[in-house]
This record gives C-alpha cells, structure tokens and sequence, in this order.
C-alpha cells in the first residue's frame, strides 16, 4: 500500500495573508498529497504540536509579515528539540534572498520565493521527501 | 526486544511512554498498510474501551468542524484528555486531499486537545478503513474523550454510527428541511440532533419538524433528543456535553453499549474482510484476466460476477 506524503501548511505570526498558502495546499492535494492547513496566527509551538500530531513528512511555512527571521528559525529550534528534524521544512513568502539564504544554511530545505510555479514547489518535495513504508 | 524489528519496538515503547509521536506514527502505519500496525493494535488492544467516542456527522457547512471547537475546548478545560480524529474526503481524481479542521481548532482552550486529520484514501463511507484502528490506538493511549468526525456524505453516517458509542448529526436550516434529514438516512442513526446556528432564520422550524418526525418513530425505541447551538459562540455546547454524558449513563446502564460495540466489532470484521477479498481479488492476474475476457466475448457484467462469486464459493452468486 501507498505511503502519501503528508504536508502541513502553516502560518505563522501575525500575518492575515494567506491566499498564496491556499493556492500552494491545492496545488500539492492536486499532485497527490495529503495537505493539512493550519490557518492563520499560529505559534512555532502550536505547528510543531501539529506536524507531530499529523505525522507530517513536510512543513510548508507562508511569511510574509516581515519576522521570517525570528519564527522560522525558532520552528527549526522545536523540530529539533521534539525529534522531528527528519521532516522536510520548506518556506516562502516575502522573504529577501540574504535571509533565504541564510535560512537554508540553518535547515530549510528550500525558501520559495513569489512567482514560483507550483509545480516547482510539488517536484522538489516529491524528489526530497523521505520515502517511507 | 528483537534486531529484526527496532522500529516496531521504539513505536511500542514510544506509545507505553506516552509520547505523542508514537501515537502519531503508530497511526500513519495503519493509513500506509505497514506490515507491522496489527501488531502495534494488538500491543494497544487490552487498554482499550476506557475513552468514550462520539461521532459527529452532517452535511458540509452544517458547523461540524466550530461545534467540534467548542466541544472538545469544552472537555479540555474540564480536564479531561480529549482527542479529535476528523476524516475528510480524498479526492478521487488525484488521490490527494485538503485537510482542513484545523483552521477552525483556534482557542487557547484546544491546543492541548490532539488532532489527527485523515484523508478517507478510497474507503467508501465517511471514516476511512484506518480511522477504526486509529480511534483504538487514541483510545488506548489514555484520551477519555475522542470525538469522530466525518462529513455526512452517503454512507457516511451509517459508518460513524458503528464507530461511535454516541452518535451525534448536525444540521442547520440551510441544509434543508427535515425531509432531507430522512432521506439522507440520518434519522436512524443519530442519537442526539444538533440544530446549530441556531440563530439563523429557519431553526425553530427545523427544530420543530424534527422533533416531529421522531415522534413518529416506532414506540419503545430511544427517542433522540433536538439541541440547539451557535457553535461559534459557543453557545448550547455545556447542554451539548450534558446530553452526551445523559447518553452515555443511559447506554450503561440499559446494556446498549456493550450491544453496540459488539455489533461495531462485526461491523469492522465485515469491513476488513470485504477490504482484503477485494485488494486478493483484483491482485490475482488470472482471475482480472478471466473478467476481462469474459466481458469482452459479450458477457453481461453481472453474469461475469455472479460467475466469479461462484468460482470463489463454489456456489451461486446471485444475478
């Protein structure tokens, strides 16, 4: 029997915007995935709880309120801590190319910037993720 | 502990040590058919029966989702260990699937309630094949309360009934009047009617017509009662939790629950038995072959498989 790849969509901070994370989950769900969105304002702590819970393979963080910076590296702190560091952690939004760059030397697999093709964002995860039972 | 398993042992003592990722694993295994999740339910298995499980069914929009907010907000802060399992619907086209409970679980009062979201994968009802074992599993690990929901599509209610110890179907006046209800075959399954939104026009007529029609039910049979809610206000949800702790003292004390879950272990056999013929089934190349070529020759599909079951059985299908 299949393994799906499961993905949690997340937004965190305060930040009202999600649009580009809906157009992302509906892409992914159309490739196949199993997406599960968190919606609006949530905690580092309350994404991670939920990629535990939900066993996700991958996290796809949408920022665009600017604090990219301070949340982002503090998901990576908690996955690590709670033994999660074998998810797959993508982000995008706006996020400027010295922070992305930097944000992937820490542990992001990959920063998205805007205008990217869905499609680009579903081959990356199915060619990195973790193949699993 | 065996070599030839770590994995399956790490689970087991991850989940005895009560880590929520154990759980979540343990789970996930069961979703992708891991040679090894019957024996992490056999592990579980001797700890089941202490959570109570309430279904909550109702078409799309009826504010399932808002009043399994409030509900499980309810229980968490009460104290109880409350889990929430909810089943969206996979999309038969890609196979994929939006799951989007979540997006509603947003009061400080349910951040420590545990929320696994499942993708229905195919299962012909509204709980996919894995849910049952799942709801074992949360069961097992110690939650007290584990709310089901489903979206009330087809057979989708008939399966949360057999899954559930109270059934609950929620419904609004937008979703139609009380004649929809009975056509939808909601009527037989529910234990406790919700009429939610209940701030909208319509809801005392809704109210009223159900309460109606279950009047009509044959005498002697539990009659379900009507509830009103505004989920989103959280409004009717302590009467909700009181009507629900009112069933479950009932079905102790009347024997029905321990009927009930033995019908519900049929049911899951059943289930399983069809689920596993089936995948036999249409895994044998000779037997696809056969139909194939049958069909082909101009056979009616219905001989064809009459003629397959009496292969199978040595005896006469039907049709």
């Amino acid at each position: 029997m299949s393994g799906r790849i499961r993905v949690l969509v997340g937004k965190p901070g305060l930040d009202g915007h999600d649009r580009g994370a809906k157009v992302v989950a509906a892409a992914l769900r159309d490739r196949g995935m199993e997406v599960i969105y968190t919606g609006l304002h949530r905690t580092p702590e309350q994404i991670v709880d939920a990629a535990e819970q939900e066993d996700v393979d991958v996290i796809g963080l949408s920022i665009l309120s600017g604090s990219h910076m301070e949340l982002l590296p503090r998901i990576l702190d908690l996955l690590e801590t709670r033994g999660l560091a074998h998810v797959l952690l993508v982000g995008g939004g706006i996020i400027p190319p010295d922070d992305a760059a930097a944000l992937e030397t820490a542990g992001f697999a990959r920063i998205f910037g805007p205008g990217t093709p869905t499609n680009e964002i579903a081959e990356f995860i199915e060619s990195h993720v973790r193949t699993r039972a | 502990m065996t070599a030839e398993r770590p994995d399956l042992d790490a689970l087991m003592e991850g989940f005895d040590a009560g880590r929520i990722g154990a759980l979540a694993r343990a789970i996930s295994w069961f979703e992708n058919g891991h040679a090894q999740a019957g024996e992490v339910h056999a592990h579980a298995w001797p700890r089941i029966g202490k959570a109570w499980r309430t279904g909550v069914t109702g078409p799309p929009g009826a504010g399932k989702s808002t009043l399994v907010n409030a509900l499980t907000g309810h229980w968490q802060q009460l104290g109880r260990r409350t889990a929430l399992l909810a089943v969206d619907p996979s999309s038969p086209l890609s196979g994929g699937a939006l799951l989007g409970d979540r997006v509603r679980m947003d009061r400080e009062e349910v951040e420590k309630v545990f929320v696994r979201s499942m993708a229905s994968r195919g299962s012909l009802g509204g709980l996919s094949i894995a849910a049952g074992a799942a709801a074992d599993l949360i069961d097992a690990f110690g939650f007290e309360e584990l709310v089901l929901e489903t979206v009330g599509v087809g057979q989708a209610e008939v399966d949360i009934a057999s899954a559930a110890d109270t059934t609950i179907v929620v419904l609004t006046p937008a979703s139609g009047d009380g004649v929809q209800a009975m056509k939808a075959g909601l009527m037989e399954v529910a234990d406790l009617f919700v009429v939610n939104k209940a701030d909208t026009a319509g809801a005392p007529l809704l109210q009223n017509e159900l309460e109606g029609m279950l009047e009509l039910r044959a005498a002697g049979a539990a009659q379900p009662r009507v509830l009103t809610t505004i989920a989103l206000r959280g409004e009717g949800i302590a009467e909700l939790a009181a009507a629900i702790e009112q069933h479950r003292a009932a079905s102790l004390a009347d024997g029905s629950l321990a009927r009930r879950r033995k019908e519900r272990a049929l049911a899951r056999v059943k289930r399983l038995v069809v689920e596993g013929l089936r995948t036999q089934l249409w895994a044998d190349e000779p037997t696809r072959a056969r139909a194939e070529a049958a069909l082909l020759g101009g056979a009616r599909p219905d001989a064809v498989a009459a003629e397959l079951v009496r292969q199978l059985f040595g005896r006469r299908g039907g049709a």
